[in-house]
């Protein structure tokens, strides 16, 4: 089980149980969590499902590779040193507890 | 287009034909635009809205399962009070009772309705293309499977079309083991919305990849055997041997219903920037849509931003409000580990000038015309392509020497 807390734009929180394997974003989009767009359904190609991965986490989750860094570049919403692609988290079982905020604008 | 607005009813029922990505979100949008009666999104395949793109990818190539394609699962739209009805067709517009009749018998009323129909694949026109085993579209989650199915018992196979679809599928049958060629009529890849640079680079890669691209291939007869498809012949006599056939010659609108109920169509559903059709009552986005610009021409995009934003307008002006969807349009395709990221219209352009090496493969082509940026193709490049959107979007650019520049960032016109 990976639970996984969203913290929508608004302020209110989803807890989502991800299957291992699935991406932060597919699950959040599946559920409905607010403020994510992923236009791209998870092709690292439209940096809409922007989210911010919560301080405690930061250096617990797989570094970004270069072209999710690149893509983060020109995000709409402020990009913060904790700035992720939720399509290019996949869930672990190592990341149980991870508590990710979604970002006031996509797009 | 001058259609009067409707009155926006906050409590009538708004029903949406199509729940593909733009019904989906002309659904959510009206939600979020205060729409408080009912929401009605009606889809004619059996299941929950879907990404579409990783179909001829991800999903393909088995990196995906099918509920990794959901948008939403039907769940999370019971939560927004959105009402989703799977397998049925809309058979009929009343515009004057303001009444839709569907393949299940039922009448609906509505208050606003959405036309978000979307597009099917365009049929191979020759003799034997809808009789013949073995030839498949590529379009639904369903068409997908049926294509995985048969791809592993298939040693040979035959692309028509040497455009996204096609393309990105010929590297996933290649990267399986497959012997592919793809049969493309026109002289170079993609011609229809990329320059020669950026064609000959991806035909270059399809062929150090093992797969056989062949330009100027017309194919003029299919050749069957005990009622499956063997081989494609081509109009300078060579055939072509395949277990499979997959065909990528372009889509068609869904039009017909629009049509039918007096709805003004050509190319398409033609709506204004604010996705409004010649009623007041009816808004109409996405695939299924042609749009009419402040030229007077029309404009048919086949793209998820576009059928995202005109989703959006389309809720609006269901609301009585104006959002018109004007921002550069974008695209990408995924072909093994290349991505090309799209953004502009290149059409009409007068120069071109490409920025890197194609050799390290990164590397952008920009487009120029009468000295000012109107597109941008970016190979592994998404730095030029993020830039590239906000530059179009604010209305600037660099010189054609500045982007033939590769020291010069793109990123430092937005300071």
């Amino acid at each position: 089980m990976v639970m996984v807390t969203y913290i929508e734009p608004n302020g209110s929180e989803q807890q989502i149980d991800v299957t291992e394997g699935w991406s932060l974003m597919q699950a959040a989009m599946s559920n409905g969590v607010e403020g994510i767009e992923a236009e791209c359904g998870g092709s690292c190609a439209c940096a809409t499902c922007h989210c911010y991965v919560d301080e405690a986490w930061a250096d617990r989750i797989p570094a970004a590779a270069e072209n999710e860094l690149a893509m983060l570049e020109n995000v709409v919403a402020e990009r913060r040193p904790t700035s992720r692609l939720s399509c290019q988290i996949k869930a672990t079982a190592d990341l149980d507890g991870l508590i990710v905020r979604m970002p006031d604008a996509q797009s | 287009m001058n259609a009067p607005q409707a009155a926006a009813d906050s409590a009538g029922t708004m029903i949406i034909v199509g729940a593909g990505q733009s019904g989906l979100q002309v659904a959510e949008s009206l939600r979020s635009e205060g729409h408080t009666g009912r929401i009605v999104m009606i889809g004619n395949e059996p299941c929950a809205p879907y990404h579409r793109p990783p179909l001829s990818k991800a999903y393909l190539a088995g990196e995906a399962s099918e509920a990794q394609l959901t948008i939403r699962a039907p769940e999370a739209l019971a939560k927004k009070q959105i009402e989703l009805v799977s397998g049925v067709e809309v058979l009929a517009i009343d515009r004057v009772q303001r009444v839709v009749s569907l393949s299940d018998g039922r009448s609906l009323s509505y208050a606003g309705l959405a036309l978000a129909t979307g597009s099917r694949a365009r049929p191979l026109p020759l003799p034997g293309a809808d009789a013949l085993g073995g030839i498949f579209a590529l379009r639904t989650l369903d068409d997908t499977r049926r294509i995985a199915s048969a791809l592993a018992d298939a040693r040979r196979v035959v692309v028509i079309g040497g455009g996204f679809i096609g393309l990105e599928f010929a590297a996933v049958a290649a990267k399986q083991g497959r012997q592919v060629t793809v049969l493309e009529a026109a002289e170079r890849l993609m011609a229809r919305v990329v320059a020669p640079p950026v064609s000959d680079f991806y035909a270059q890669l399809h062929r150090d990849h093992g797969v056989g691209i062949e330009l100027g291939a017309q194919v003029v007869e299919l050749v069957g055997d005990a009622g499956k498809v063997r081989a494609v012949r081509t109009a300078d006599g060579r055939e072509f041997a395949a277990d499979i056939l997959v065909v990528g010659i372009g889509i068609l609108p869904n039009a017909e219903l629009a049509d039918a109920a007096g709805l003004p169509c050509e190319r398409g559903i033609i709506v204004d920037a604010c996705s409004r059709t010649a009623d007041p009552h009816i808004v109409a986005s996405g695939d299924c849509t042609a749009r009419r610009l402040s030229d007077g021409s029309l404009l048919r995009l086949e793209s998820v931003q576009n059928a995202v934003e005109q989703g959006k307008s389309a809720a609006a002006a269901l609301m009585g409000k104006d959002r018109p969807f004007t921002a550069a349009p974008w695209f990408w395709s995924d072909q093994y580990d290349v991505k090309l990221q799209m953004v502009g219209l290149s059409a009409g352009y007068d120069t071109v000038v490409t920025r890197g090496d194609a050799c390290t493969r990164q590397f952008s082509v920009c487009y120029f015309r009468a000295g000012t940026l109107i597109a941008i193709d970016s190979i592994n490049q998404p730095q030029d392509h993020m830039a590239g959107r906000k530059l179009l979007e604010r209305g600037v650019g660099p010189t054609p020497a500045q982007a033939a520049d590769t020291a010069f960032k793109l990123a430092s016109l937005l300071d």
